[in-house]
């Protein structure tokens, strides 16, 4: 199983570890609650080491971005990251990814970690059937550790770190700079809904940093996290995750990731069936779902209008801060409107949830 | 981890406490730590006929959905209500405030068939 420069230090903290696609994770240190806890209302830091790191270098490389990624990357300035995802000519999901340019030959994708490999090859083979020649492609994902800082807390606690003036990152925007002496990427970006910060850093340099940054945290309630509490704090702000909201079989219109898809850019990867399934309606919406009732909804339990079967539900979890249960679902397109009340199959009964719109947690 | 010593265990990390031909149920220690955080509960209603060894009720931690089976057939006697609101009592006290049914045995003996603390410490260490 793949191992994160930081597995020892998650065992040593008494970390519960499980194989989350491939590699060796922690899903908890104190609780899945406190954490989650934590993050909402002080801080918390994640190891997301196993993330996949692509760079694309050269003088065609905004061209082969914009041919292979659905979102308008001509719209990003130096310094400026853009939520984006790469499309089979069918319209499904390879891979949603978050794309960091650094100047107009140099930008580096953040890819998913189980899907790192997939990618790497998906854009060599985008890149083999395009005519472009000045395009390198580098997987630099083992070179990479990546630790999250996340909550209302985060500036705080990397600001005693760095001399980098931290108000001047905007979110979704990055610059590169010395944390603890060591440099890296520092990116206003995350996966809780929280301010807070991702970092980019040697694999060399992973403990060294995790442990100055607990140090610095702990004074401001600092928990590690692990990735029970990033499921159920993603799941808050109705986030998708690939493998379940976003897949070969599901396309970025059906998920609710229009806003991303640029059907009126150049031709991209997709844009044909994507444009088509526009135009002939799609077929299924990605929506909210919060019970009226309780229980728990889980990922498969299929979705009911009375007798007719109108989708399933494809992530699910009781809300720490709502203490509801809620959820995200594939539904037929005339109930996915708000409150639109549906029924949840849950073992051998019928529960009422209501559609209602992310953030469920504002 | 506890596990008393006037309990009886089951395979399935049930305990029972057995009081004349009563039997009051939880998830053992063991169980509800592996759980984690419990945030919800299922259990059956007052009348319901249990069968040994079939599931009873169901306990979700954020995560993770768990049957719990019934240690010995009987007659559902009483169901724990305060578990429906405040679930998470049977992580803080699982043999005490966390009991979740009092069966009303059909056969006063049935539970002595179960495994005592000692015998479910070794159950536990062999499962790893």
């Amino acid at each position: 199983m793949n191992k994160t420069p930081l597995n020892q230090v998650h065992r040593e903290l008494g970390a519960r570890m499980v194989d989350f696609g491939g590699w060796d994770m922690p899903v908890q240190y104190s609780g899945v609650i406190e954490e989650h806890v934590a993050v909402r209302e002080a801080a918390g830091l994640f190891d997301v080491s196993h993330m996949g790191e692509v760079e694309v270098t050269g003088s065609n490389a905004l061209d082969f971005i914009q041919q292979l990624t659905i979102n308008d990357a001509a719209k990003l300035v130096d310094g400026q990251i853009q939520y984006s995802a790469m499309c089979y000519p069918e319209g499904g999901v390879v891979d949603d990814v978050t794309l960091y340019r650094f100047n107009a030959t140099h930008f580096l994708f953040c890819v998913n970690a189980s899907n790192t490999d997939k990618d790497f090859a998906w854009m060599q083979q985008v890149l083999a059937d395009s005519a472009m020649n000045d395009v390198t492609l580098n997987n630099r994902s083992a070179e990479f550790a990546q630790i999250a800082l996340q909550g209302p807390k985060a500036v705080a606690i990397l600001a005693g770190l760095t001399d980098v003036a931290l108000a001047d990152i905007a979110y979704y925007h990055f610059c590169e700079g010395d944390v603890a002496g060591v440099p890296m990427i520092i990116s206003r970006t995350g996966y809780t809904g929280e301010d807070g910060f991702e970092l980019y850093l040697p694999a060399s340099a992973a403990v060294e940093i995790w442990q100055q940054l607990m140090t610095a945290g702990i004074p401001y309630g600092l928990l590690p996290i692990g990735l029970g509490a990033r499921d159920t704090l993603r799941l808050e702000k109705g986030y998708a995750l690939y493998g379940h909201e976003l897949s070969r079989e599901i396309s970025p219109l059906e998920a609710g990731l229009a806003w991303i898809t640029k059907l009126d850019k150049d031709d991209f990867v997709g844009k044909a069936a994507l444009v088509a399934q526009k135009a002939g309606g799609v077929p299924r919406r990605r929506v909210g779902l919060m019970m009226q009732e309780r229980g728990i909804p889980r990922e498969g339990y299929p979705l009911f209008v009375g007798d007719r079967e109108v989708g399933v539900v494809t992530s699910g979890t009781m809300s720490p801060t709502l203490k509801v249960g809620v959820a995200l679902a594939l539904v037929a397109p005339d109930v996915a409107g708000a409150d639109t009340e549906l029924q949840v199959a849950i073992r051998n009964r019928r529960m009422c949830a209501k559609v209602a719109r992310p953030p469920f947690v504002k | 981890m506890d596990f008393p010593e006037e309990l009886k265990y089951t395979e399935e990390h049930e305990w029972v406490m057995v009081e004349a031909d009563l039997a009051i149920v939880g998830i053992s220690d063991f169980a509800q730590e592996a759980l984690g955080d419990v945030v919800f509960a299922e259990l059956p209603e007052v009348g319901t006929v249990l069968e040994a060894g079939k599931a009873f009720g169901v306990v979700e931690s954020v995560k993770a959905v768990s049957d719990v089976y019934a240690p010995v057939s009987g007659t559902v006697e009483e169901i724990n209500t305060d578990l429906l609101d405040a679930p998470e009592i049977i992580n803080t006290s699982p043999y005490e405030d966390g009991w979740m049914i009092k069966i009303r045995m059909a056969d006063a003996k049935a539970a002595d068939n179960l495994m005592d603390a000692e015998a479910y410490q070794a159950h536990i260490d062999e499962e790893g």
